[in-house]
């Protein structure tokens, strides 16, 4: 079976951990490190989440691939976890005496062998389309056949198949919707399929299906992760509509020397340095009226640390941040923020902005300035915007197979908030990291840890065996 | 070509500065087999819709309008925006306030009014029940190479889920119109920022400088006139101007002259936009 | 400086009757709004007021009555701008309304037909001239 991770033990796997971003992979780390064996699914082709987008972190200023990459190497090689990547859990069942859980993992067709693949790299050098990527958040690209980054774990493509020429085509034909035959009389034949050509070991495989796999797990750990809200929900900012208003993940990738841009802050609609950024936080955070009730926690502490890159970045550049109340309550946090309104001179203006329009090739934005009693306007070159963070749909639908409780905000919730809050309605499904909530690096990986001790409890409590 | 009736409250604004945004409405509608057949008998909807908690009695004016477009059948369609929004959140609150409701009809002679007539304006009628292809098709003048800019001021989409007319934050209506008659909607940062609305009447500086700011916004973007729905907008925008010679000002034209113009029911030379002068 | 002002300040005025007319006419929950200045921040008349729209709202939060006195709530244009964007969906539109009632019940009408300029009267359209006369109570 192609699954593209290392572990290959004969044990019985004992924990689901669903999700790899650093909450899943701290906890399936420490499961495996345990001596019990751990299933680690990702949708997405390689490991990493969030923080494999990110430029550095706060308030260390790390580089973020630096500090994960350790990570995301030893889960690859680990005895004790067997990576499922490019992967989506469809249903999950609890056995008949309800110590365990019968789950269905579908594998999604990739169209290339993993198990011949070497990760040359070759078929990415050689496609010749580029479509918008996700991963880099609207300002950059990839090709159709990709992996999401140079460090990718597993560092394995796989092919977008709504984008690819050769399996569009492909379908066309079989399907009948065009001819079989050529008008020289010739069988028709796919498009392109450049990557098949260059592939050093033929590892492209155009007939590939979804694979599916049944296991049994005593345990599972849901780190699913969060994402953004969308700025084209905020159409008084312009998002969605001026391509230089971006979200928060956007303009990490614009920071990261792994980005589209190789680390230079470049504006989207012309390529120019751009002299003056204004970064607004809380945007669809705490609105009840219009977005999420919640706060999202991270924003005032990123927004920061964005800021101060960017000045760095961009010697003599001017940084704005729109503030509300700026929440700094972790270990480190105040004296960074500190240091970027003092050290760095961001500048740091208390008021919400009612909204952001193009005029004259550049961005006005119509602020106030609560303490100084008057209105304000900035115009700027570009505009980054907080958005707020929210559950992936994924969360829900795992939610409601279940059958565990969310919030008003649709965030998992824990046992009990206050005092159990990694365990949940369901004995044996934890939850670890922003699944149940926005919050920071440090927080997910010690959460991570503490639903692999609750993994560990409960399969040590039922007698698992643990793996040599 | 299907004939389509709807009663039609004018509002006085219409009736005694704005008489051509009500002779363009029905010469259009002529054109579109549209029927507007006016009220027999209506009043000043008030021009606010109050905005506190304890008096019924402020709704009166607008709630015997809708009792007459009650007992008319149909639809009942306005142009002015503000006429719009009066009516429109009139017919809202007191079909969500009952206690209200009663009260209002113990007073008023002509109800009692049922709370379920849904006023809507022109340009609701125009994309929802006609739609954009009917415009198109009737168009013997396109306005080829013409940029103006989709003015919408306040009253027609806020507050968005109550009015409900509009996106309030990025509307289009306009803009369709004016592309479906085959001229440039250009972009405009102040479409939907306030003229300066009733304070014409107690701070007219302050209405000039806002107006100002729509106009130069408007300018800024290319256009070659404004295109307003409001006769108070209208007004605004122009006065704000009038220090400025006459060949330099922006001209503001209401929806309905350009659907007049592309039909060929106006004469093309008139239009506000070539002609450069206020209509 | 007043010697008072190193005292605690005195929120008394927020139990104020007038405190409890304005959050009845209004219908709002004054202290529901933090203080972000987004209503202050897209105010097209915000410009021409002696307080910030989110000052005004503040001051009756805090029941300090000099606020009835201030001239935000006669050049506030009815927009609606700032209630369409405020965070926690509060309707400042009818906090400014309930101010000018509270004026006008104290000290009359604001604004009367007959003291307008005869200009103003005559070539404004109606609509201007019956909305300001509402708004100003007269």
């Amino acid at each position: 079976m192609d699954c593209g991770g290392a572990g290959m033990s004969e044990a019985r796997p004992s924990a689901l951990v669903i999700g790899a971003g650093i909450a899943g992979i701290q906890a399936a780390l420490d499961i495996a490190n345990s001596g019990y064996r751990a299933v680690l699914v990702e949708s997405e082709p390689s490991i990493g989440g969030h923080m494999a987008q990110l430029s550095e972190t706060f308030p260390t200023l790390d580089c973020s691939q630096c500090i994960l990459t350790p990570r995301t190497v030893e889960v690859g090689h680990h005895a004790n976890i067997d990576l499922r990547t490019y992967s989506l859990v469809e249903d999950i069942r609890r056995s008949k005496d309800g110590s365990a859980f019968q789950v269905r993992i579908r594998r999604k067709a990739a169209y290339v062998d993993w198990s011949k693949c070497t990760g040359c790299g070759a078929c990415q050098e050689k496609c010749p389309f580029k479509v918008e990527s996700d991963f880099e958040r609207g300002v950059g690209v990839r090709k159709v056949i990709y992996t999401l980054s140079p460090q990718a774990v597993p560092n394995k493509p796989v092919i977008d198949a709504e984008h690819c020429r050769y399996l569009i085509s492909k379908h066309e034909i079989e399907s009948g919707t065009v001819a079989a035959l050529t008008k020289s009389g010739k069988p028709a034949e796919p498009k392109c399929g450049a990557c098949a050509k260059f592939c050093p070991t033929e590892a492209i495989d155009w007939d590939q299906k979804d694979t599916y796999e049944e296991l049994e797990v005593g345990a599972i750990v849901l780190a699913t992760g969060f994402d953004l809200m969308s700025p084209a929900q905020l159409g008084e900012y312009g998002g969605g509509q001026l391509p230089d208003v971006v979200d928060g993940l956007a303009f990490e990738r614009l920071l990261a020397a792994s980005g589209p841009t190789a680390g230079r802050v470049l504006r989207p609609s012309d390529g120019q340095e751009p002299r003056n950024v204004v970064f607004i936080q809380c945007c669809g955070s705490r609105d009840p009226a219009r977005g999420q009730p919640h706060c999202s926690k991270i924003c005032c502490m990123y927004t920061a640390k964005q800021a101060i890159l960017y000045k760095h970045h961009v010697h003599g550049g001017e940084a704005t941040v729109f503030y509300i109340d700026v929440r700094a309550a972790g270990k480190g946090y105040e004296e960074f923020l500190q240091r970027a309104q003092v050290q760095e001179q961001v500048n740091y203006i208390r008021g919400k902005v009612s909204r952001v329009y193009a005029e004259n090739g550049h961005l006005v934005v119509k602020g106030a300035d609560t303490l100084g009693h008057r209105s304000v306007d900035v115009i700027a070159d570009m505009v980054v915007l907080a958005m707020a963070v929210q559950p992936r749909p994924e969360t829900r639908r795992l939610a409601e197979m279940l059958d565990l409780a969310i919030d008003d905000s649709g965030f998992l919730c824990g046992l009990d908030e206050e005092l159990a809050p990694i365990e949940t309605l369901q004995s044996g499904v934890f939850l670890a990291g922003t699944v149940q909530g926005p919050r920071d690096i440090p927080e997910s990986v010690a959460q991570g840890s503490a639903a692999a001790g609750k993994v560990i409890q409960r399969l040590r409590q039922q007698g698992g065996e643990a793996a040599a | 070509m299907a004939s389509r009736t709807y009663a039609y409250f004018p509002g006085c604004t219409l009736r005694s500065h704005a008489h051509e945004y009500e002779r363009q409405a029905l010469a259009a509608g002529q054109a579109l087999g549209i029927d507007l057949v006016e009220l027999p008998e209506w009043n000043c909807c008030g021009a606010t819709f109050p905005l506190n908690a304890e008096n019924v009695m402020d709704l009166i004016a607008p709630a015997r309008v809708l009792i007459a477009g009650g007992k008319a059948g149909g639809d009942l369609v306005t142009l002015c925006a503000v006429c719009f929004h009066v009516l429109r959140r009139t017919a809202n609150f007191l079909q969500t306030h009952p206690f209200a409701l009663e009260r209002l009809n113990a007073f008023v002679e002509e109800g009692p009014y049922d709370g379920q007539l849904r006023p809507r304006h022109l340009l609701e009628v125009v994309r929802d029940d006609l739609g954009w292809a009917e415009i198109r098709q009737r168009v013997t003048q396109p306005q080829a190479g013409v940029r103006l800019a989709a003015y919408y001021g306040c009253m027609l989409l806020r507050p968005g889920p109550e009015i409900g007319l509009d996106d309030p934050e990025q509307p289009s209506v306009l803009e369709n119109l004016i592309e479906a008659v085959g001229a440039q909607a250009t972009s405009f940062s102040h479409s939907s920022e306030c003229c300066g609305s009733y304070l014409a009447a107690t701070q007219p500086g302050a209405v000039e400088r806002a107006s100002l700011r729509v106009v130069e916004a408007a300018r800024a973007g290319g256009a070659a006139a404004v295109i307003t729905a409001c006769p108070l907008c209208k007004y605004n925008l122009e006065q704000a101007q009038r220090e400025q010679p006459e060949e330099s000002r922006l001209p503001v034209a209401y929806f309905t002259q350009l659907l007049t113009i592309a039909f060929g029911v106006d004469a093309p030379e008139s239009a506000p936009w070539i002609v450069g002068a206020p209509a | 400086m007043d010697d008072s002002a190193v005292r605690a300040p005195d929120l008394s005025g927020r139990q104020a009757a007038w405190v409890r007319e304005i959050e009845t006419l209004s219908e709002q929950t004054l202290l529901a709004c933090y203080q972000c200045g987004r209503c202050s921040a897209g105010c097209p008349m915000v410009d021409e007021m002696d307080l910030l729209p989110n000052q005004v709202i503040r001051l009756v939060q805090l029941g300090m009555k000099s606020v009835l006195d201030s001239q935000a709530a006669w050049v506030c244009a009815a927009c609606l701008t700032c209630h369409a964007r405020c965070p926690k969906g509060i309707d400042l539109p009818r906090v400014m309304e309930a101010i000018r009632i509270l004026a006008v019940r104290a000290g009359g009408a604001r604004l009367l037909a007959g003291d307008m300029p005869a200009q103003e009267l005559a070539e404004a359209p109606p609509m201007a001239v019956i909305g300001a006369l509402r708004k100003a109570g007269g």
